[in-house]
């Protein structure tokens, strides 16, 4: 019976999910399928780029409430675990035709092949086939982004997962900002092209469909992201409710009991970490397709605390609130604050106070703190949302 | 009858203080012995250096025949430790708790220590997880479906053993205090041991809860054929259940016999009365 009711469980989680990622392609498809649409349903629209900037971030978010919130472990790596994904993703994914144009300083690149092209060779680099050899070499680096961000964190985990708390959030830290340095390095240019930005890669529009003359004819640059996250977190969330995940959560409560238990703490929390940085990687690779671009100076340490506040806000130990914190965050701060950046001038030639450019940022602090304080444990807390609907219906059936 | 648990010379130096000094004892297969002695006699540290938690300064424990902890003044601890058997022991073995409960060792904490925001049910299925087989990505993509069913079905049958199934999706730190206890019990029990430690399983409660427990601990020996190894300030439990008794005092152990015989013995009425100075 038990069989049974997980069977279904998982079939309207996928139905959902379908449903969900359906309404985003036909979101965006809108423009092409209506004649007139409002402003913001416009492929230039703020609400394209929040959409898939949220998706990136919320990758990000749950994967460091992976390790900060599922397993106790305050990591501000994240930003690091990032580059290197973005990195790897850039590395492997720019074609070599357009190498020699992205390396123009130390001329040429020390990495002289790419996936995509690598498949090109097999299934041809134009048409379907080129659609299909980009699709499955930009799968492929993501892939490798995730793998190299886990095997760094391996190296790193096993000195720093030694220390507790606030020494591990120092050395972590302090991991991301040497991975930032070094990939700026001259010396590592014909691989890292030094502190210029690598570009050229395939990037979320390239999923774009083109018909004659490059006229797109089905947009999925906002779906592409969604998937990828979505694939991710499911993975994440099925490892927190495994044997493993239970694990993690009683080191998260308590080490000692846990180690009393049989459970071993140092491979246990190298797990999770690695874990961690391989999703981390992944969006990554992700947000350098976001933004077109891979480059060391945008993977700041704010970059992290950007995600620690969203994990916070979210509600530690709750993956839902990660996700709804991220859309809100990133709606918030890129978005809906937007109209406090411009100068408004009356009728009658006054100017507003205040609305200046910087402004929005003043509010959005603000407002991030009046959250902190009224939701002291988040969002969410540590509930995820079908707990909420769960406990409703309770209420509901005990008041009948 | 063999040990299953055998102690030697074990030594626990603490910069000045000898918490534990070159204790000696033995558990036999299928007994229930219990080590008591006044406040701060040393006991639960004893019980964390046979658990792994502390590396002893000298000496060596033995489980099932088999040596799992090791150590020695030069060893890893470097204490100044110069007793009568400092020269006894070579070899460093110092395995972490983990690896101790896997061997079939498991214990209860004399402060309660369950997972605080689980239930009922979930504390002692985590404690199921180091019995599981299955790998970290074969859990993770549920390919484990068949042992994960197998394990909910074990734990669902230990609540029911231990009396708990009424209450298992009720939050750990909600159930009263003596069903805590319990539930720490049963969250050891669920590590598969072959001898269980209890510290303090009666501390804080009432007489009735204590007759309850000690009825208990007597029922899940003869049902799951434990040996059991207890420490515990209640006499009345102690003389009850035990089959042995070691008494410890100032780290030393001044004495071991069965309940009648340490009831008698005027060590253990002075180290627990106290000597008259005059005496």
């Amino acid at each position: 019976m038990v069989q049974q009711k997980t069977k279904k469980g998982a079939v309207t989680a996928f139905a959902a999910a379908a449903v969900f990622l359906g309404f985003i392609i036909l979101l965006e498809n809108l423009s092409l399928l209506l004649p007139s649409v409002p402003n913001v349903l416009l492929p230039t629209s703020q609400l394209f780029s929040v959409l898939k900037k949220a998706a990136v971030y919320s990758l990000a978010a749950v994967s460091m409430n992976l390790l900060n919130g599922f397993t106790g472990l305050f990591s501000l790596g994240q930003a690091g675990f990032m580059l290197l994904g973005a990195y790897t993703y850039a590395i492997l994914s720019v074609p070599v035709a357009d190498r020699e144009a992205v390396y123009y300083l130390y001329g040429g690149s020390a990495v002289n092949f790419s996936f995509q092209d690598m498949f090109g060779a097999l299934f041809g680099s134009e048409g379907a086939g080129g659609a299909l050899s980009m699709t499955l070499g930009v799968l492929v680096a993501l892939i490798l982004a995730g793998c190299v961000a886990a095997v760094f964190a391996y190296l790193i985990g096993l000195p720093v997962l030694r220390l507790k708390s606030d020494y591990l959030a120092i050395a972590t830290l302090g991991f991301a900002e040497i991975i930032k340095a070094v990939f700026q390095w001259q010396a590592l240019g014909p691989v890292t092209n030094g502190a210029n930005m690598i570009k050229s890669f395939p990037t979320f529009s390239s999923f774009n469909v083109t018909g004659e003359g490059g006229k797109v004819v089905l947009r999925l640059s906002t779906f592409f992201p969604f998937l990828i996250s979505m694939i991710c977190i499911t993975m994440i969330c099925l490892l927190i409710n495994s044997t493993y995940g239970r694990a993690f959560k009683a080191i998260r409560e308590d080490e000692t009991a846990a180690e009393a238990m049989g459970i071993n703490l140092a491979k246990h929390k190298m797990l999770s970490f690695c874990t961690s940085a391989f999703f981390a990687g992944i969006s990554g690779a992700l947000f350098a397709m976001f933004v077109t671009n891979a480059q060391a100076r945008v993977f700041t340490t704010t970059m992290t605390y950007e995600i620690l506040l969203i994990v916070v806000i979210g509600g530690i130990g709750s993956i839902s609130g990660s996700i709804i914190a991220t859309f809100l965050y990133v709606a918030c701060s890129e978005w809906w604050l937007r109209f406090l950046d411009n100068e408004v001038v009356l009728s009658s030639g006054m100017k507003l106070p205040f609305l200046r450019s910087g402004f929005r940022m003043v509010v959005f602090s603000v407002v991030v703190m009046i959250v902190v304080l009224f939701f002291r444990k988040g969002i969410m807390g540590d509930r995820e949302l079908p707990d909420l609907f769960k406990k409703r219906a309770g209420k509901e059936a005990a008041g009948k | 009858m063999s040990n299953i648990l055998k102690v030697e010379n074990a030594t626990m130096q603490f910069g000045g203080v000898v918490a534990v000094d070159n204790l000696n004892l033995e558990v036999n297969e299928g007994e229930i012995v219990a080590l008591i002695g006044p406040n701060g006699a040393g006991k639960t540290t004893a019980f964390n250096v046979v658990t792994g938690v502390y590396q002893p300064t000298n000496g060596c424990v033995w489980f099932q025949e088999k040596k799992i902890i090791e150590n020695h003044p030069q060893g890893r601890m470097n204490q100044q430790y110069k007793g009568q058997h400092a020269g006894e022991y070579t070899q460093i073995l110092a395995p972490t708790p983990d690896t101790i409960t896997t061997l079939g060792m498991a214990r209860t904490f004399q402060n309660i220590r369950l997972w605080k925001s689980q239930s009922v049910f979930e504390n002692v299925l985590i404690a199921k997880h180091c019995r599981a087989h299955s790998n970290f990505l074969s859990a993770a993509f549920r390919m484990n479906r068949k042992e994960e069913a197998q394990q909910r079905e074990h734990v669902a049958q230990l609540l029911e053993t231990v009396g708990l199934s009424d209450v298992k999706d009720e939050l750990a730190t909600s159930l009263p205090y003596g069903k805590q206890r319990r539930l720490e019990i049963a969250r050891a029990l669920a590590t598969e041991p072959k001898l269980l430690l209890l510290d303090e399983p009666a501390a804080g409660m009432n007489p009735q809860e204590t007759n309850e427990l000690t009825a208990f601990i007597s029922e899940i020996r003869s049902k799951l054929g434990l040996t059991v190894f207890l420490i515990e300030h209640h006499m009345d439990l102690v003389m009850d259940i035990s089959d042995r008794i070691y008494v410890l005092d100032f780290g030393k152990l001044i004495a071991e016999g069965t309940p009648a015989e340490i009831q008698n013995n005027q060590r253990v009425i002075d180290a627990y009365l106290g000597v008259a100075e005059d005496a």
